[in-house]
């Protein structure tokens, strides 16, 4: 599937942000320190806008986005949009709190937690509910959304808390340990996932013969096509297993690092957190492409595809 | 609306029959040249003159190889948007722009709604449903809704394009519904199938595989190769058998 920049930067930068909201609240509850909810709300409120304003720019007719809400019946992109405009509410009224009443208002924080972690699941739920792509068809997708955004949001607190010299409790730093070890996880198996035969094959694609005795003799046409480009992606194949290991790495080894150093005590630490932050992020732009990249459509089957 | 109805009242669809295809895309052509001019946006071609010509169509002849032993043969497989029963393009749509009839089971988009994110495309399985990079819009086979409906048509043209055209007859278009309709009939006859029945998309249009093919009888031979001898030939072919 071809990885759209806009997509990636929406999935990777709103999961992020909505990721920050659910720490921040969790913060708010354990230790109500107001700067680092004060620097901490507006960033994740960034973020959060400028990946949903990213996603409309892979639409054709953004004009007609205005009717995307309607089909919350069956549509979890539908879904998606409810769920992000409707978690803005609950974190203006974090915003009134923070900035004009000048405290916690712990209710509308929970609210936006919630809110942030259902519009995240949705998001999953987008490519998961596509069969045609067989790597996506899994209850690891939206697993795998959901704790790229809490141990991504997590480690963004974690830096936040870092520069105001807050001490972060332990338990928070074991509930982001376990949520990257989850995350880790979870992509190892989606990645083995990845590797397993698809139900469909060139066979039940044409109906003709058993596999092995079907191949494609010659396309429509001799140029790309719409379909071929969107759906027929083949540039990460060859490094593949290379971009894998590094956004394993990436994603892993500087925030275990910074978890490590907190837990012993080296709390002092604000320019190596925010550097375990940002290399965290590179790791999930390059996860994310991946997941696009690497994913097969049961249309290149129609296209001289092996398989799907 | 983009839930899918639990029933159409009929099932409006094409039977394509790849033992009699020969692969001209003159169904391609003629369903372009009839759904670039109708009431809906035009299916626009990029770079049309140049060498990465590209173009929206509703209908594309791929051509496959079945090898079977030592033998192979070359089938011709049109393919367009099979208006399946479960379509997985309709529920995934946000707008309400993707639908299913229920008064016939077309599978539509409506272009006023569409915002062009293109998530229906991903969910279809087929390939039926591309991008129009100039409307901005997504484009599919409407089985010539401004055809088989239309009074001012001939009679006779009031079936799809692609049908209209066909020279081999390799298209036929009715109603699924109905057992004792043309389609039905044909399905029935010659094991008419599904195409990959495993993503669950219970589609409207069937396939027609393509016959056994008649295995022509081979002439007795009475020499290593060619007629048997006759006349002069004939005696000294004997003759030199005798010797020694």
């Amino acid at each position: 599937m071809k990885p759209a920049f806009s997509v990636i930067c929406f999935t990777v930068l709103s999961g992020t942000g909505y990721g920050l909201v659910v720490w921040l609240a969790l913060n708010a509850l354990l230790q109500p320190d107001l700067p680092v909810a004060r620097l901490g709300y507006p960033l994740a409120f960034v973020m959060i806008s400028a990946g949903l304003l990213s996603s409309t720019l892979h639409l054709k007719s953004p004009a007609r986005a205005r009717f995307a809400l309607s089909q919350w019946r069956t549509s979890w992109l539908s879904r998606e949009g409810i769920a992000a405009l409707a978690t803005y509410l609950p974190l203006l009224a974090v915003f009134w709190g923070l900035f004009v009443d000048g405290r916690h208002w712990h209710v509308a924080a929970v609210l936006a937690a919630i809110g942030s972690m259902i519009t995240v699941f949705c998001t999953g739920m987008i490519y998961q509910t596509i069969r045609a792509v067989r790597a996506w068809a899994t209850p690891m997708t939206s697993a795998a959304y959901l704790l790229a955004a809490i141990t991504g949001g997590g480690a963004f607190c974690l830096a936040l808390q870092t520069i105001f010299g807050t001490p972060v409790p332990l338990p928070v730093s074991l509930i982001i340990a376990l949520a990257l070890v989850g995350l880790m996880a979870t992509k190892h198996f989606w990645w083995r996932n990845l590797a397993a035969p698809s139900a469909s094959t060139v066979a039940t694609a044409t109906g003709l013969g058993k596999p092995g005795d079907v191949s494609l003799f010659e396309r429509p046409h001799v140029t790309e096509n719409w379909l071929t480009e969107e759906m027929g992606f083949r540039v990460a194949r060859n490094h593949a297993a290379r971009l894998r290991r590094m956004a394993q790495v990436l994603l892993a080894l500087p925030l275990a690092a910074l978890l490590v150093s907190l837990t012993v005590g080296a709390t002092d630490v604000p320019v190596p957190a925010a550097l375990a932050t940002v290399l965290f992020l590179l790791g999930a732009f390059l996860e994310r492409w991946l997941f696009f990249a690497e994913a097969r459509h049961t249309v290149g089957l129609y296209y001289g595809a092996s398989h799907a | 609306m983009t839930a899918l109805p639990a029933h159409t009242e009929k099932k409006l669809g094409l039977v394509i029959d790849l033992d009699t295809c020969v692969g001209c895309h003159a169904c391609a052509v003629n369903c372009k040249e009839w759904n670039t001019g109708g009431d809906l946006a035009p299916l626009s071609d990029t770079d049309p003159y140049g060498a990465d010509v590209s173009g929206t169509w509703l209908n594309r002849i791929h051509s496959f190889e079945v090898s079977d032993g030592d033998d192979a043969r070359l089938v011709h497989f049109p393919k367009s948007c099979l208006h399946c029963d479960d379509a997985p393009c309709v529920t995934v749509c946000p707008t309400g722009a993707s639908l299913k009839r229920t008064e016939d089971g077309i599978v539509l988009v409506d272009e006023d709604r569409c915002m062009g994110c293109g998530l229906c495309a991903w969910a279809c399985p087929y390939g039926a449903r591309e991008m129009d990079p100039v409307a901005g819009v997504m484009k599919k086979c409407t089985l010539c809704v401004d055809r088989i409906y239309s009074e001012d048509l001939p009679e006779e043209d009031r079936i799809p394009a692609c049908v209209r055209t066909c020279p081999s007859s390799a298209r036929h278009f009715g109603d699924f519904a109905d057992p004792d309709s043309e389609v039905s009939l044909l399905v029935a006859a010659r094991g008419g199938y599904d195409l990959m029945p495993e993503q669950g998309t219970r589609p409207v249009n069937k396939y027609l595989p393509p016959r056994e093919r008649t295995v022509l009888p081979t002439p007795a031979r009475t020499g290593d190769d060619g007629p048997p001898l006759t006349g002069f030939w004939k005696w000294l072919d004997g003759a030199l058998e005798k010797l020694p």
